[in-house]
């Protein structure tokens, strides 16, 4: 991690009554710097906080929105819970696997996108949804996803 | 019908604290503040209100159970991490009218003698947590929540907290883990969290629409609170009725309303005309209905008469052309996936039902494949840390049950 980054944490580890509450937040800071975690900087992180590795590793391990492996820059994470997946989700998840030709968990050679399906994101009102790094979607369609996709192509290219 | 949790909503930039305080927002606070913090708990306490997260445990009674030594820090932390599949109703108590939230919190702080709060969100709120961190700058700004509220020198700071994808998280005891930097895993009750909560203080975690209810009370009293719903289920619910619905969204109604006219009359009816097959009343840890089980209150009680629960408030409607096999697929896949891993029963639990359903759902599976997933409820139940192992076990088991037949013409 960067000094940037560091710095930021030790910020975080004051703001709570207990260091260990600037856990999780200082692993979703990295996640979203980085787009997921390196060893390297869970061991960083256990020295800045002075905490056992293991203890880091075991939060960072836990949680979904927290990957140890690296992602595309983009990563999509499709609706796959009941409602969504009744309301056309399946189809979306096997539509961008093709379109993107990876499937759920893998990374394009380009390093742009990633894929994976996800328990309910809280949207079942407005299914279905999906997820691109942090931005929620809803009411998706083929054509969103379309859309969707085509812009980030051209942004990066 | 004169609303209590989205009265705000569609007024234009509701989020705003100047539009809240035209709307009469902060005058519970200043009510809550002129009166002593045990008569706040008592007015609370008769209004009835019941938890809305799922459990539906008396408010007020949670604050009882609080020592009775204000010494020691206590903390207040409200529960946010929306998870229940089916349920969608916080995120538009925070999204649209975050002052409600933040006025319930304060007050409730005030009634127990908490001066440090958490909000626990869940992280893929992203964009409604930085509406709610922008609603908490703003009543600070202008004294509404902080060091000296309104300058009665009461000291309230609430933080937001994201979490980071986990549905177990929102079992009380998981947020408080995951609050202290852990993996969320549930811990062993008693001691309950009143007595040894976050830090090892005592804490009291309560529901977005449970804190946001306290404003109404507090400004109405408590009778008027009752002219809600009905005994033991006062107040309303915000139903958040999705799937197979010509409307879906998120619903004010008392508690107590009929299940039917929230389906028909409420959300539009069953989309394309379609027929009805079943109903999930309150989130996917409720019992499935049949579609001739819906004339039906939606209370606490109520519910439980039929064999499901109120939960969430989260109504899945499913038409005649849903595959209840396939439901129960998802039901269980949702389950394993977000155990935590920490109990036996719940861990292999899940992990076994969602092995054999898939078995029944690609028709690879035998009628005794039926037999163990009901046997595998019956072992799951009662026998796990957590309310966890008890959802999947009753959400699994009743679609078999009660839709037998489809699963048995997958496995002939």
């Amino acid at each position: 991690m960067d000094n940037k980054a560091k710095r930021h944490i030790i910020k975080l580890v004051s703001r709570f009554p207990s260091k260990e509450s600037a856990l999780l937040p200082a692993l979703a800071l990295l996640q979203k710097k980085y787009g997921y975690i390196a060893e390297d900087d869970l061991v960083e992180l256990s020295e800045i906080m002075n905490l056992p590795e293991a203890r880091v590793f075991s939060t960072a391990s836990f949680y979904s929105m927290l990957s140890l492996k690296k992602t595309g820059r983009y990563h999509i994470q499709v609706c796959m819970n009941v409602v969504c997946s009744l309301l056309n989700g399946a189809s979306l998840l096997s539509y961008i696997s093709e379109k993107l030709g990876i499937r759920e968990g893998e990374v394009t050679p380009d390093g742009l996108f990633s894929l994976a399906s996800v328990e309910c994101l809280g949207s079942c009102g407005y299914a279905p949804a999906i997820q691109i790094n942090m931005e929620h979607y809803e009411n998706i369609s083929i054509e969103k996803v379309d859309g969707l996709i085509e812009a980030i192509k051209k942004k990066e290219r | 019908m004169e609303k209590i949790l989205s009265r705000n909503i569609n007024v234009p930039d509701s989020q705003s604290l100047d539009v809240y305080i035209k709307r009469g927002g902060y005058d519970a606070l200043k009510k809550a503040l002129s009166l002593p913090s045990e008569k706040v708990i008592s007015i609370v306490a008769e209004s009835g209100l019941r938890g809305r997260g799922g459990a539906g445990f008396p408010a007020g009674m949670k604050w009882k159970l609080l020592p009775a030594d204000r010494t020691a820090a206590r903390y207040l932390i409200c529960n946010a991490d929306e998870g229940e599949p089916g349920t969608f109703k916080d995120r538009q108590i925070i999204e649209l009218d975050p002052h409600l939230l933040i006025e319930g919190m304060t007050i409730a702080a005030y009634a127990i003698g908490a001066c440090r709060g958490f909000i626990y969100i869940r992280g893929e709120y992203d964009w409604i947590a930085r509406v709610l961190v922008r609603a908490l700058r703003e009543a600070e700004d202008k004294g509404f929540s902080g060091v000296d509220i309104l300058n009665s020198g009461h000291q309230f700071c609430i933080d937001v907290f994201r979490g980071a994808g986990s549905y177990i998280c929102g079992e009380e005891t998981a947020l408080i883990e995951s609050l202290e930097g852990k993996a969320g895993r549930p811990r062993l009750k008693p001691p309950f969290p009143a007595a040894f909560g976050l830090y090892g203080q005592p804490t009291v975690v309560q529901n977005v629409a449970t804190l946001a209810s306290i404003p109404f009370i507090i400004n109405m009293g408590p009778d008027v609170f009752k002219s809600f719903g009905k005994p033991r289920s006062y107040g309303t619910m915000l139903f958040g009725i999705c799937g197979h619905v010509n409307k879906s969204g998120v619903y004010e109604y008392p508690m107590g309303t009929s299940l039917k006219k929230l389906i028909y009359e409420v959300a539009g009816g069953i989309k394309d005309n379609k027929k009805l097959k079943a109903v999930i009343p309150g989130g996917l840890s409720a019992p499935i209905l049949k579609a001739d089980e819906i004339d039906i209150e939606m209370d606490f009680d109520s519910l439980i008469a039929a064999g499901s629960i109120l939960g969430t408030g989260g109504i899945i409607v499913l038409d005649e052309d849903v595959s209840i096999p396939f439901v129960a697929q998802k039901a269980a896949r949702f389950f394993a996936h977000e155990s935590c891993g920490q109990c036996t029963p719940c861990r292999e639990g899940t992990s076994m039902l969602k092995l054999l359903i898939d078995r029944i759902a690609a028709a690879e599976g035998s009628l005794a494949d039926i037999e163990q997933v009901l046997r595998l409820c019956r072992y799951i139940k009662g026998s796990t840390l957590c309310a966890m192992g008890d959802a999947a076990a009753f959400s699994v088991g009743t679609m078999v049950k009660k839709f037998r037949e489809e699963f048995e013409a997958l496995v002939k």
